[in-house]
């Protein structure tokens, strides 16, 4: 570890992981905090399952969404991939003086919109103004609870050899439509955030009945970064086909000029499930239905493995370890 | 045409791996001069599915990982200045001088500032008329132009306050130097794509006509990759060696004059130090005399005190081509990517960096 936090401890990369195991979780672990899903789940003669996470996205207005959309999607995303239905959030501010009050209205237009499609209430708040250049315009914390259905047993610790491996739709959206609007690298594309609340589409997959071991929305880092980690909390082997990985023509272009890899960009509106083989069909075709998954794919399965690892075979058939995200995306040099 | 998928086609892939294996008779050693080429080559799984009779080796063109440490002890050093801001391209910020690294320094509250062009350098110049930028010119001929015109436009700006640490180097003189030491036997040239843009394909021309070595350009799609394999190997097994382009939508003979006379105008070939390959004359940009007021070498007194090597760090053999980096006994041990000892492994464009994230089997 170094001795001073980096902007690269903040990716969801490697060095975001190495914080939170080596410096976070050795103060403060229990046993729920250690189980490292996207919410924690409690038993409270039902179960609830908890979460927060807090959003400092710069532009805080981009193509597809801002930033109140984000946080109420983010949070209640986090609550759908422990299978629960979100029901309540929290919602803080901190506010750089000076910050307009019009694009405070704008933001919480954006947060009603959102909260209502998600169904979820907003119950609890709190606004802090800091002093200018303390903060960068606005931050947004929210927290959400939702109920676990009876039954149903959602966990990145429950993937088994066999499970088929399916994603929502195509990758990259996000962090391409984010980063054609920030400063200093503007370039003109049609793209638009994915920003979305998945909760009414898990509903779904799960009201098929289907045998779903697991959820998780590829937020930073992106695809190969969450595979890694449900790889390893999993202890499994996870392939996946790269032809069958849905990308836009306009993110694939983006990343090539950029020189990123799409599996390693952000979305804010896809999943991956991990689903029993022989209702793999009846899922996918419900994620189909919905708008959110209309373009979704099985693209791997899962098997044994020794060592938890995540390969995927490339378009000349050559096989290629995936590794987690390192340090931040930044653009290539030349 | 799209530009990206067309170019990753499986079907016509196979077929040109096929047509490869059929005429591929004699082993033979490719380099490729570009980090991209490795990283595209590596992404794709090039080396798996090529026949036996060809192995392709990573050589020398990324631009961080070829920066000495003296360099980047320096920009350190005057990043900790008072009163100075540092304007550097993303990667640069992780790897480490001889001591510690711009990104620690930042950490500790030295003012470097992540930039996508050299033009936001110049806004930030502005922004801050009490404090002197400085930009991190870093790159080979693909960089340099871009680097070239901000000075320009500091010039007609009268910026007093802009100022260039340039670190640019060019890659031919480096393909001859590594030629000449022959350290290494190569049987063909995988040429840099995005750097022939620019100078043209012509820069190649006495690789194939001194050391009879043939030589290809290259795009790095993987449909572009296979198909300048496959051109090298026909002129080998021919007995040829010329230069040929396999990047026809990008790259001409000549390359683009626009973007030669600018640099041209404002930098001079100079010797430079590369990490690894010492210094090689004329192989380094320096600024122009009368340009020489935007230079930071020439307006401050960098002392970055005495530099030094990594311990067991190979990053120089492996830029070579002379070692791969499983061959360091630090790879994937004390050196990886979150906790980086050589340059190599913290460009993604390095070698290490490329063979640590593909899981180093992948060859």
């Amino acid at each position: 570890m170094t001795d001073a936090i980096l902007l690269a401890h903040g990716s969801g990369g490697k060095l975001a992981h190495q914080l939170i195991e080596e410096t976070i979780l050795s103060d403060i672990s229990n046993p729920l905090l250690a189980r490292m899903d996207d919410s924690a789940v409690i038993d409270f003669g039902g179960r609830l399952a908890f979460t927060t996470d807090s959003y400092v996205v710069n532009p805080i207005f981009f193509p597809g969404g801002d930033i109140g959309k984000l946080a109420v999607c983010g949070t209640t995303n986090d609550l759908a991939m422990s299978g629960a239905d979100p029901a309540y959030l929290s919602l803080a501010f901190i506010i750089e003086e000076g910050f307009p009050l019009s694009d405070l209205k704008r933001v919480l237009r954006s947060i009603r919109d959102a909260s209502c499609e998600a169904g979820v209430q907003i119950i609890t708040g709190d606004t802090k103004v800091v002093n200018r250049g303390c903060a960068d315009k606005l931050y947004i914390n929210t927290a959400g609870i939702g109920k676990i259905p009876p039954g149903v047993g959602i966990s990145g610790a429950n993937i088994v050899p066999g499970d088929k491996i399916i994603l929502s739709g195509p990758i990259g959206d996000h962090g391409i439509a984010i980063m054609s609007k920030r400063e200093g690298l503007r370039f003109t594309t049609r793209l638009v955030s994915d920003c979305a609340p998945l909760s009414g589409m898990v509903a779904e997959m799960i009201a098929t009945g289907a045998d779903i071991h697991a959820l998780r929305d590829p937020t930073r880092g992106g695809l190969a970064t969450t595979l890694n980690e449900l790889s390893k909390q999993s202890q499994v082997k996870i392939e996946i086909v790269e032809e069958l990985i849905p990308v836009r023509d306009e993110v694939l272009g983006a990343c090539e000029m950029l020189g990123f890899d799409p599996l390693y960009v952000a979305n804010e509106g896809k999943l991956v499930a991990f689903v029993s083989p022989r209702d793999a069909r009846q899922v996918l075709d419900a994620m189909r239905r919905h708008p959110y998954g209309a373009e979704a794919q099985v693209i791997g399965e899962v098997e044994e493995a020794a060592t938890p690892s995540v390969v995927m075979k490339t378009v000349l058939g050559a096989s290629r370890l995936i590794d987690m995200l390192v340090g931040d995306l930044l653009p290539r040099i030349c | 045409m799209r530009f990206a998928s067309e170019f990753r086609e499986g079907r016509l892939a196979q077929g040109l791996i096929a047509k490869i294996e059929r005429s591929s008779h004699t082993p033979v050693n490719f380099m490729e001069f570009c980090g991209s080429h490795t990283v595209a080559i590596f992404r794709y799984g090039i080396r798996q599915v090529l026949p036996k009779t060809v192995t392709t080796l990573s050589g020398p063109g990324c631009p961080i990982c070829v920066t000495a440490n003296i360099d980047l002890d320096k920009a350190i050093a005057l990043a900790r200045s008072p009163n100075v801001i540092t304007a550097s391209f993303g990667d640069v910020l992780r790897v480490p001088g001889s001591y510690t690294s711009l990104q620690a320094v930042r950490a500790e509250g030295a003012d470097v500032r992540v930039i996508y062009s050299a033009m936001d350098a110049i806004k930030i110049a502005k922004d801050n008329p009490h404090k002197q930028v400085v930009l991190l010119g870093i790159g080979f001929e693909t960089t340099a132009p871009t680097i070239a015109s901000s000075i320009l436009q500091a010039e007609e700006e009268d910026l007093t306050n802009f100022l260039v640490l340039s670190w640019h180097k060019l890659s031919p003189p480096a393909m001859q130097a590594l030629l000449n030491s022959g350290e290494v036997a190569l049987d063909g040239l995988i040429c840099p794509g995005h750097v022939s843009v620019i100078t043209g394909s012509q820069a190649w021309e006495f690789i194939a006509r001194d050391y009879q070595i043939p030589c290809v350009v290259s795009g790095f799609e993987p449909l572009d990759i296979l198909q300048c394999i496959d051109m090298l190997v026909t002129q080998v097994e021919e007995g040829e060696a010329r230069v040929e382009i396999a990047y026809s939508r990008g790259v001409q003979r000549g390359g683009n004059m626009v973007a030669q006379q600018l640099m041209n105008k404002v930098f001079e070939p100079c010797p430079a130090e590369w990490r690894g390959m010492g210094t090689i004359p004329a192989s380094g940009l320096k600024l122009r005399e009368e340009y020489s007021r935007f230079d930071a070498e020439q307006v401050f007194d960098i002392d970055p005190g005495p530099t030094r090597e990594p311990k067991g760090c190979i990053c120089g053999d492996v830029l070579r081509g002379v070692s791969t980096p499983l061959e360091c006994p630090l790879f994937g041990k004390t050196c990886t990517p979150e906790n980086p000892v050589g340059a190599c492994m913290v460009s993604s464009e390095g070698s290490c960096f490329t063979y640590y994230l593909c899981g180093g089997k992948n060859d």
